[in-house]
């Protein structure tokens, strides 16, 4: 069902059989499927409501793509504060999985910069929640997974910048104790920390980069410009699994002089965006994506284990990414992000030789008393679950009746 | 209130190809927009939108009744009269469900009015100012529904068809002015009047059939079918012989 027009909503809802809103569907797992049920598609509500050139306060539609807002405002000197991998995800999909970015130490997640959310209810009901006005209804919603309404528009904060440009700096590392020190001392100086580490060696080796706005202005290309994308994933330089493509892409960036050079943000924040479909070249089985995060006490050992068994099953995960959390919590109940270290892995679909990998990663998080990302799951077992997201009894009070995904099926049970 | 930004007019501006044609516009130049529309809370939301987009840009919104040809003469004099218009855009249409014209001739009436008198009429009324300031661009959408009738629908088919035979008649008469009229035919397109039909997929993105509008109103292309592929099905289905034609279940 196609949700085009906002005062509409209620009406739509209200007639519908129990169903789920979908965005751009961008999330990996099941949060945003319905078999047999209803998707409510929000991407035709994608409308500016108003823009505050003071105060930097946008409001628009929930089916906003935030691609759509950072060409239009960042050339007028306003950046989304926090945005996830790829810019091709609506408002909604980025509020009901408060997305984090790479700055996460710095600017938290997605719902650390709403001001307002219109939330519509299957009943008619419609209930505006905001940090002070109806903050249950708020902190259910942000990270909420779609289950508690439709989020038909948003106030968003916006930040100053002034320009596309970022500086950036990549830095070889050669183990985790290296990345440690690195995301350690980067913290303070550095908006924008992030690795992909090397899955196959087993060893922890990788990539560190990391990124400040820059002062450069709108000018179309800053001078001496070596490089203009250092953060371009290592999946770009291959289309075939057998080429081992992290190693080239480390010793091409050894070869360039990782160091310092000018990015655009397009490049430096969403560097899988311009490589559309690249998830095919796994082939018709597709593949997983599991991410975790860990707490920073037992995070080294954690993601060191992790590392072994993956490198023990010669599986080797394609796009590896580790980053640490900044010592925040977030706001929603059921929120990600939590202060630690997250390591993001996808795996070819192998059938059960996959499946046994991923439950002995399970088994680590357990362990460590992590979580994993529900935007990136679809087989995760009910006791992890549960035991990841304290705050689940709690939220399931502001569930909606008339709502059901997948995987509120598959993880709560209905 | 007379300025030098350029002046353009949507009729039916909520429509989702009219106002994805005005996203471009305003995203390439400070224009001065006007916004036709038949609910003013409706149409007002558009203009909100596009004032974001282009906050230099003036945009006003107008309701208007479509069908009264009094009431849309003294609507098209009163946007003419504050200043030139640059280009119109005649947008507004339904896809009724040719089953229901066929039951109630109602259903019937009301189809073959909004998709066909209605535009035309609008069309009229400013080609009239147009061409005595011997400039500006009119361009209407009609549909590659109007190039050959089909049982599926061709009560729609027919009202579009209208609208072409008509273009054509405004394209030989202006063929000596400085005043160009611009046909679009667009074939399906994923917009809330195709929403039913998004299962079956295979609906054009609205985007880029925004895109080839904008195109054939800057170049005053005559006839504009988008995406371009329909031109040549059309082609094909307009001159495949009755015996093979009435076979087909389209
Ligand atoms: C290449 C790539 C990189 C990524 N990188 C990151 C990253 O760095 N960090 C990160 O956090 N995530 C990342 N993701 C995941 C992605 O950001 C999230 O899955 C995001 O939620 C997708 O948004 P969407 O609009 O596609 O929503 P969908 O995937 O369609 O839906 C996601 C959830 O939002 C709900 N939803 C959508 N719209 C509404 C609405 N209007 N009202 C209520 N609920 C709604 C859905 O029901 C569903 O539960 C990445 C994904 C990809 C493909
Ligand atoms: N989408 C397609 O597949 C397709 C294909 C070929 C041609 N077209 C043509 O393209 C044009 C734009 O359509 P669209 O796809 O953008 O559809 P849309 O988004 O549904 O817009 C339809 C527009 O027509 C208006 N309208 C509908 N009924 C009306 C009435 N009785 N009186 C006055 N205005 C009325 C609507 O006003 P409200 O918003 O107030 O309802 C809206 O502005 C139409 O002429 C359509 O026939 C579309």
């Amino acid at each position: 069902m196609v949700l085009s027009d906002r005062n509409q909503v209620i009406q739509q809802l209200k007639s519908s059989r129990s169903g789920i809103a979908h965005g751009m569907g961008r999330s990996y797992g099941d949060v945003c499927l319905n078999p047999d049920g209803v998707l409510w598609q929000t991407t035709s509500l994608d409308r500016f409501i108003s823009f505050d050139e003071i105060t930097g306060r946008l409001v628009c539609e929930a089916g906003m793509r935030l691609r759509d807002i950072q060409r239009l405002m960042i050339p007028r000197g306003w950046i989304l504060p926090v945005t996830p991998g790829t810019q091709l995800v609506t408002v909604g999909g980025a509020i009901a999985n408060d997305v984090h970015g790479k700055n996460h130490h710095v600017l938290g997640s997605f719902g650390d910069h709403i001001h307002r959310i219109r939330l519509v209810r299957t009943d008619g009901e419609i209930i505006e929640c905001d940090p002070q006005v109806k903050p249950d209804w708020f902190a259910a919603t942000v990270g909420g997974l779609g289950l508690t309404g439709v989020i038909t528009e948003a106030e968003i904060q916006l930040r100053r910048v002034a320009g596309p440009w970022l500086d950036a700096e990549t830095v070889p590392y050669n183990n985790l104790d290296e990345f440690f020190h690195l995301a350690d001392t980067s913290e303070a100086d550095w908006e924008h920390t992030v690795s992909w580490i090397d899955c196959i060696s087993g060893g922890g080796r990788g990539i560190f980069m990391r990124g400040n706005p820059a002062n450069t202005g709108l000018c179309p290309e800053p001078k001496n410009r070596k490089l203009t994308m250092p953060f371009v994933p290592p999946i770009s330089l291959v289309n075939s699994l057998s080429l081992k493509p992290f190693n080239m892409a480390y010793f091409n960036l050894k070869k360039w002089q990782a160091g310092r050079s000018p990015a655009h943000y397009e490049s430096f924040f969403y560097p899988l965006d311009n490589l559309m479909e690249w998830n095919r070249m796994y082939g018709p089985k597709g593949f997983f994506q599991y991410q975790s995060v860990v707490p920073r006490e037992v995070g080294r050992d954690a993601v060191q284990a992790m590392l072994a068994e993956i490198a023990r099953s010669g599986e080797g995960s394609f796009l590896a990414v580790l980053k640490t959390f900044g010592n925040r919590q977030a706001v929603g109940m059921m929120s990600f992000p939590q202060p630690g270290v997250t390591l993001a892995l996808d795996f070819p679909n192998k059938g059960d030789r996959t499946l046994k990998l991923l439950e002995r990663l399970d088994s680590i998080v357990r362990g460590a008393g992590g979580r994993i990302y529900l935007a990136k799951d679809a087989r995760m077992p009910r006791d992890l679950f549960k035991a990841g997201y304290p705050r689940l009894a709690e939220f399931l009070q502001y569930r909606d009746p008339g709502i059901s995904s997948a995987m509120s099926r598959r993880l709560i049970g209905y | 209130m007379s300025n030098n930004k350029k002046k353009i007019v949507i009729i039916g501006a909520t429509s989702a190809i009219a106002e994805h044609c005005a996203r471009l516009w305003v995203k390439d130049d400070v224009i001065d927009l006007t916004l036709v529309g038949r609910d003013s809370e409706k149409t007002e939301r558009v203009a909100a939108d596009l004032r974001v987009r282009s906050p230099q840009s003036a945009v006003c919104v107008l309701e208007a009744d479509f069908i009264d040809p009094l009431a849309i003469q003294q609507l098209v004099d009163k946007i003419v009269a504050e200043a030139p218009v640059h280009t119109v855009l005649i947008a507004h249409g339904s896809l009724p469900d040719q089953a229901a014209c066929q039951q109630d001739l109602t259903t019937c009436h009301e189809a073959l009015t909004v998709n066909g008198i209605s535009p035309v009429l609008f069309a009229e009324a400013f080609v009239s100012h147009m061409q005595k300031a011997n400039q500006g661009t009119l361009a209407i959408i009609g549909s590659v529904a109007g190039d050959r009738g089909r049982k599926s629908n061709y009560v729609y088919g027919a009202a579009k068809g209208l609208v072409t035979r008509y273009a054509q008649g405004l394209q030989h008469r202006l063929a000596n002015t400085g005043v160009k009229v611009v046909l679009i035919k667009p074939g399906p397109t994923d917009t809330p009047m195709t929403a039913h039909l998004k299962q079956q997929g295979g609906l054009a993105n609205v985007e880029d059939v925004a895109q080839l509008i904008v195109k054939a109103i800057n170049q005053g292309t005559p006839v504009t079918y988008a995406p371009a592929k329909w031109a040549l099905i059309m082609m094909i289905i307009r001159h495949l012989p009755r015996f093979i034609f009435n076979k087909l279940d389209i």
